[in-house]
């Protein structure tokens, strides 16, 4: 399989405080990858960098392409896109506009592509359909969730960088998000995905990584790491 | 009732003169929590730069209104280059800046391109060749003039058509994302540096045509016709609820109803103390008013966490 993203001695300071020091993962075509962590284990800011939103040292290479190079904008028309932590929704925007925004990239041409698109969005999310008109700002918490998730679909990504999707949600919403992430996956999207819920992460994906005060500590499949005492005692609660 | 009526019209002309403005002020602000205070020089720009073109051909025997159509064809390009050049040079370097330092560069900026235009145009009032009808007509004993007319629809016109272009088009959709979230649009491709160069640059036609319509009604340009021009649009655009769209249209018209009719009666309020050239002093009134008593204008939301 061919390495899809590969990062090295990647390091993030906020200031002068280093939130993530000097990690270095993989991540191959087709996968899908989990990175758990407490809070504050520098997750989030794992994926921000990655989406260029925050000044970074290290390399970071995507297709073959220096990532740390880019601008942020420039990374969904390459197929990169990221499910930010707070859903990030324009909630002055209706469903229908928020949809449309995941598009943006897209040229003209391809608008026949779009609309088979958001069908399959609609199709996917039956929620967003109902909703189109209203507001994205009056959501519920999950139907933003959906919506943020469907707005990423919507730019075709190769690589979905995932934070949190199941945050604030209640146990029926977090599995039907889990179903949705799992059902992209077998689209052949590559997913990178950091959870609280190390449980589902790690049924969901094949490999994962555990991240502790901005280092990575421990790195196998997810099998191996939901049977690792250490996983089990931290983040299992077991 | 006729002064009534007829204030009322000469308040409606005036009204969508600054509604044109306000929605300069407005459009940054909502994108990026800036009040561009030169943004009433880009005005007065737009009115001696259009001068430049139609004076010298007024007597070129072409139709009046096709020599004010290439005055403001012009204005609204220099206007558009200056408003790109003012947030590249003046702007952008500062955009990470504690927000008190591009107030300032505002501040700075307005007092350049004053002293810039007294040094191309000088210091002597211009008057505006009347090219344009100036037909008059009488409605219930009201009368009002074909050039306030043309002032007004011209103004309606240019108004849905940006409304057209915010609310219905790609263009409009990223402009509403990037000034409601620009990292997270980003991320869906959009460029905010372009987006905020094209808000500078659809703010500073909107002021070029202004700057011809104000200049077409008085009859007079001045490199310092813009100070007063800008303070009251940035009021309406205050009164209106600054940062929202329709909110600059509807105070800019209401600020000039209230300035009209202020000053068509303040003359008998104060049993001839003060006269109708105290009629600035209204849109003043206004804006205190508004600060103190709904600081989020009529059409705000709350005060957003960005002012
Ligand atoms: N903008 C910021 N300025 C300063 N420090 C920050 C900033 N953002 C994050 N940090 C700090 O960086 C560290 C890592 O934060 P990050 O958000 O990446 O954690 P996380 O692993 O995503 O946690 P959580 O699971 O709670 O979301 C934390 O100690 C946090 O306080
Ligand atoms: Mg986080």
């Amino acid at each position: 399989m061919a390495v899809l993203l590969d990062v090295l001695n990647l390091e993030v300071h906020y200031g002068g405080i280093a939130a993530v020091r000097g990690i270095s993962f993989a991540v191959e075509s087709g996968e899908m990858v989990c990175v758990i962590g407490a809070n504050g284990a520098g997750k989030t800011t794992t994926l921000k960098a990655l989406a260029r939103m925050l000044p970074s040292a290290g390399e970071m290479h995507y297709r073959g392409e220096r990532l740390d190079k880019l601008p942020s904008h420039a990374l969904i028309s390459r197929g990169l896109a990221l499910v930010p932590e707070g859903r990030g929704v324009f909630a002055r925007l209706t469903v229908a506009e928020n949809l449309a925004m995941g598009a943006y990239h897209r040229p003209r041409h391809e608008s026949g592509e779009i609309a088979a698109d958001l069908d399959r969005v609609h199709e996917l999310l039956p929620r967003l359909k109902e909703r189109r008109g209203q507001l994205a700002g009056t959501l519920s918490g999950g139907e933003q969730q959906m919506l943020a998730i469907g707005r990423a679909l919507m730019g075709r990504p190769q690589l979905l960088l995932l934070d949190e999707p199941s945050m604030g949600l209640a146990p029926l919403m977090v599995r039907k998000v889990f179903e949705v992430v799992r059902a992209v996956a077998a689209q052949g999207v590559t997913i990178l995905l950091v959870e609280q819920n190390a449980r589902l992460a790690l049924e969901v994906c094949g490999r994962g990584y555990v991240m502790e005060s901005g280092q990575i500590t421990l790195a196998d499949t997810a099998a191996a790491l939901a049977a690792d005492p250490r996983v089990r005692a931290a983040y299992l609660g077991e | 009732m006729d002064i009534f009526l007829q204030q009322l019209i000469n308040g409606l002309t005036l009204g969508s003169i600054y509604a044109l403005v306000a929605l300069g002020y407005t459009m940054v602000y909502g994108i990026l929590g800036l009040i561009n205070f030169a943004h009433g020089e880009v005005v007065m720009i737009g009115a001696l730069s259009s001068l430049t073109i139609i004076r010298p051909l007024a007597d070129s025997g072409l139709p009046g209104p096709v020599v004010v159509l290439i005055g403001l064809f012009f204005a609204v390009l220099v206007c558009m280059a200056l408003g790109f050049t003012v947030e590249r040079v003046a702007y952008r370097p500062l955009r990470n800046a504690p927000r008190l330092a591009p107030l300032i560069t505002a501040i700075g900026v307005s007092i350049v391109l004053q002293q810039l235009a007294m040094l191309i145009w000088g210091r002597s009032y211009h008057s505006v060749p009347a090219l344009l009808p100036s037909g008059t007509h009488e409605v219930l004993g009201a009368t009002f003039t074909e050039v306030q007319v043309i002032i007004v629809v011209v103004a309606a016109v240019t108004m849905m058509g940006l409304v057209l272009l915010v609310n219905r088009t790609r263009l409009g959709r990223a402009m509403r994302a990037t000034a409601e979230n620009p990292a997270i649009a980003g991320l869906m491709g959009v460029d905010a540096n372009r987006i905020i160069s094209l808000t500078f640059v659809i703010g500073s036609a909107l002021a070029a045509l202004a700057g011809v319509l104000v200049s077409a009604n008085y009859g007079i340009a001045h490199y310092n016709m813009g100070f007063i021009l800008g303070l009251k649009a940035f009021t309406a655009a205050v009164l209106g609820g600054i940062g929202n769209l329709a909110g600059a249209m509807v105070g800019g018209v209401l600020l000039g109803v209230i300035e009209a009719l202020g000053a068509g009666y303040i003359g008998d309020l104060t049993g001839g103390v003060l006269g109708s050239h105290y009629q600035d002093v209204f849109a003043f009134f206004v804006l205190i008013g508004v600060l103190i008593f709904r600081p989020s204008g009529l059409m705000g939301e709350k005060v957003s966490e960005r002012a």
